[in-house]
């Protein structure tokens, strides 16, 4: 086991290798290269060339990339143009509330859709079944940036039961001790702040988790449909083991190894791409301070933030291969 | 030996590619194409989403004709007031926007954009994605190695990030559109038909010409590829699902076709995100042609993946 993670750990290093040079020759490639990225759309010639000449961009390309990659191993990837911040500082200022509201919308999404894929499965044929299959079509198909603004709509400005924006009421005056609003609010027992920081995650998570969950039904009720032929479940059910046995022991437990694989995958996913979800509910995590970035050309947020997502997906992957090991043994000896 | 990342995701690609072009039992005397065709007829799902997107491409080439009015004229803009849009009247059966333009003319304009957008990067991302593909699956050995190693780093960045980072790349303007959504499909058509023409390789018949003495090109071109192409063609029309959605996404971060002379779904959604408490309609008609063209081009996807798959063959 031990050799099949370090051998799998060995692998990721040409990927990101190959993402960071990605991503280095982005800011290169782009009108005016990093120092126009540095000091915005205002900079003068001068300006540009006095940039250059302190951060040795007039330097020959490889001993940059090289500067660059020491850079990042540092965690250095320059400041915002826009508050002057490094953005690194930004970026975990920001990245407790997207996991707060990855982990929200995965619960709903696994919740919800591991009984349902089952329940079709065991219903094969039936009402149930169909409309599950219908419904895991169209969740794919529908932009979540409308299913977002709809619940908004309806939920948060109609009705008003939910909080339509923002990760808490301004009106509360919490601690914040990890940056996860509801895991602070528990530990410093502010009970009504985590309350408050929870009802702010429900709309947001649920438009978030709606992909994953049309795809969690989807491959539950796929891989259930696969175990329940098995030989082995026919031999269970001859010798006579209970219906609740053999659905727990011998039936979920085989059928949830590709939905484990999916739930992870789209964990990675979504930690990296709630960029849409996140600006509808004007969220405050890393999704909104990434269109923020778009909006004002903010390049070095752009670049240091597009790396780090790619590198938290990349290492997610690679936790689900590590786990899918664990889980199969098959996978191991491969 | 693969790499570690998205390990999964690429499998379940090099498994549809490897089962694609098995000779199925029983049906040696029809060809695949035929016992295909043959089976999308009795199935309902495949039905539905041919006459979805037929009805899509037929309002697409006509809408000159179908529009009632000119999608651009800012007709009743003289009755938009604060906080007021004019809803369904006569001659306008869907209302119009906060500009005063008629939303039905609009949508139907829309669809030849969402065409556009679907059709020409789907068709990019899979010409780069299959020469790459072609590459690694005729040579092998060490040109394979880098092509994939190189297809694993764009798998490795989420969709939606890369067609970010490329569409603020070019600027905005509407080629970056198509090729930021062209980039995220190239690595699993690459993918897709390399795993497919290493399956098809080893097949007895290229084993045959190679025997022959036939040159590799021949053997490539006009044997491995042309039987390779099944998953391809099942991915691509998946794909120009998937492109309408993500074209629809970078509209709303801004980051779509600047010219407002072309009206399009995705940036109408966007634009009605502003007046959606007034007039909510405005973003759930362009969401539903949105919603119902993906469906329709998905439904038609999943039924061809299981007529030409031999697994699903009876």
């Amino acid at each position: 086991m031990l050799r099949f993670i370090v051998r799998r750990l060995l692998q990721l290093i040409p990927i990101l290798l190959g993402l960071s040079f990605l991503l280095f020759s982005w800011l290169r490639l782009l009108p005016g290269g990093p120092a126009q990225a540095a000091l915005g759309e205002r900079a003068t010639p001068e300006d540009i060339e006095r940039y250059n000449q302190v951060f040795g961009l007039d330097q020959p390309v490889y001993v940059q990339y090289l500067k660059f990659l020491g850079r990042a191993l540092q965690l250095d990837f320059g400041n915002s143009s826009r508050t002057g911040r490094p953005v690194t500082t930004e970026f975990l200022e920001r990245f407790p509330g997207t996991i707060e509201l990855t982990v929200f919308a995965m619960v709903f999404a696994i919740g919800l859709g591991i009984p349902l894929g089952y329940l079709a499965a065991r219903r094969h044929g039936s009402w149930i079944d169909s409309s599950s299959v219908i419904a895991s079509l169209l969740g794919v198909a529908v932009p979540v940036f409308f299913l977002a603004y709809m619940l908004r709509v309806v939920f948060a400005v109609n009705l008003g039961w939910l909080p339509g924006s923002g990760r808490q009421s301004v009106r509360i005056d919490a601690t914040h001790i990890t940056g996860f609003y509801v895991l602070d609010g528990v530990l410093t027992r502010e009970w009504d702040a985590a309350l408050d920081a929870l009802t702010h995650l429900v709309l947001p998570g649920i438009a978030l988790g709606t992909i994953p969950l049309a795809i969690i039904v989807r491959i539950t009720r796929a891989a259930v449909l696969d175990v329940v032929n098995e030989d082995y479940v026919r031999t269970a059910n001859a010798k006579g083991l209970s219906t609740s046995t053999v659905r727990s022991r011998h039936i979920v437990r085989n059928a949830l190894l590709p939905v484990s694989t999916t739930i992870g995958l789209q964990t990675g996913l979504l930690l990296s791409g709630a960029v849409l979800t996140e600006t509808v509910f004007a969220f405050g995590g890393v999704g909104s301070a990434l269109k923020d970035a778009i909006d004002l050309r903010d390049y070095a947020i752009l670049q240091g933030f597009i790396l780090i997502l790619a590198v938290v997906y990349v290492l997610v992957n690679l936790l689900v291969d590590v786990s899918y090991g664990l889980l199969d043994p098959r996978v191991r000896v491969r | 030996m693969s790499v570690a990342t998205g390990d999964r995701r690429r499998e379940r690609i090099d498994a549809l590619a490897e089962r694609a072009g098995q000779v199925p039992e029983g049906e040696g005397g029809v060809s695949l194409t035929r016992s295909a065709i043959r089976r999308l007829r009795r199935d309902p799902v495949a039905i539905i989403g041919a006459v979805i997107v037929v009805v899509f491409l037929v309002v697409a080439a006509f809408a000159p004709l179908l529009a009632p009015r000119d999608p651009l004229a800012q007709t009743l803009l003289g009755q938009v007031r604060q906080g007021f849009i004019p809803g369904a009247q006569d001659g306008f059966p869907l209302g119009v926007d906060q500009l005063g333009r008629d939303v039905l003319s609009r949508l139907i304009y829309g669809s030849r954009q969402s065409l556009v957008i679907g059709v020409v990067s789907t068709v990019l991302g899979s010409i780069v994605g299959m020469a790459l593909g072609t590459l690694a699956g005729a040579f092998g050995g060490w040109v394979d190695t880098v092509v994939m190693r190189f297809v694993d780093i764009l798998l490795s960045i989420p969709g939606l990030l890369m067609a970010i980072s490329v569409s603020v790349l070019l600027g905005r303007n509407q080629y970056a559109l198509l090729i930021a959504i062209a980039v995220t499909q190239v690595p699993v058509f690459a993918r897709l038909l390399r795993g497919s023409m290493l399956a098809q390789r080893d097949s007895d018949y290229a084993v045959a010409a190679k025997a022959l003495g036939v040159k590799r090109s021949r053997i490539v071109f006009g044997h491995v590829l042309p039987n390779s192409l099944s998953p391809v063609i099942v991915q691509g029309t998946l794909s120009l699902a998937t492109a309408i959605i993500e074209a629809a996404a970078l509209s709303f971060l801004g980051l779509g076709d600047p010219d407002i002379s072309r009206p399009e779904w995705g940036a109408m959604l966007a634009n009605a995100q502003s007046v959606l408490s007034i007039r909510p309609e405005l973003a759930i008609y362009p969401a539903l042609c949105i919603i119902v063209v993906a469906l329709g081009f998905t439904l038609l996807g999943e039924s061809l993946r299981e007529a030409l798959d031999p697994k699903f063959r009876r």
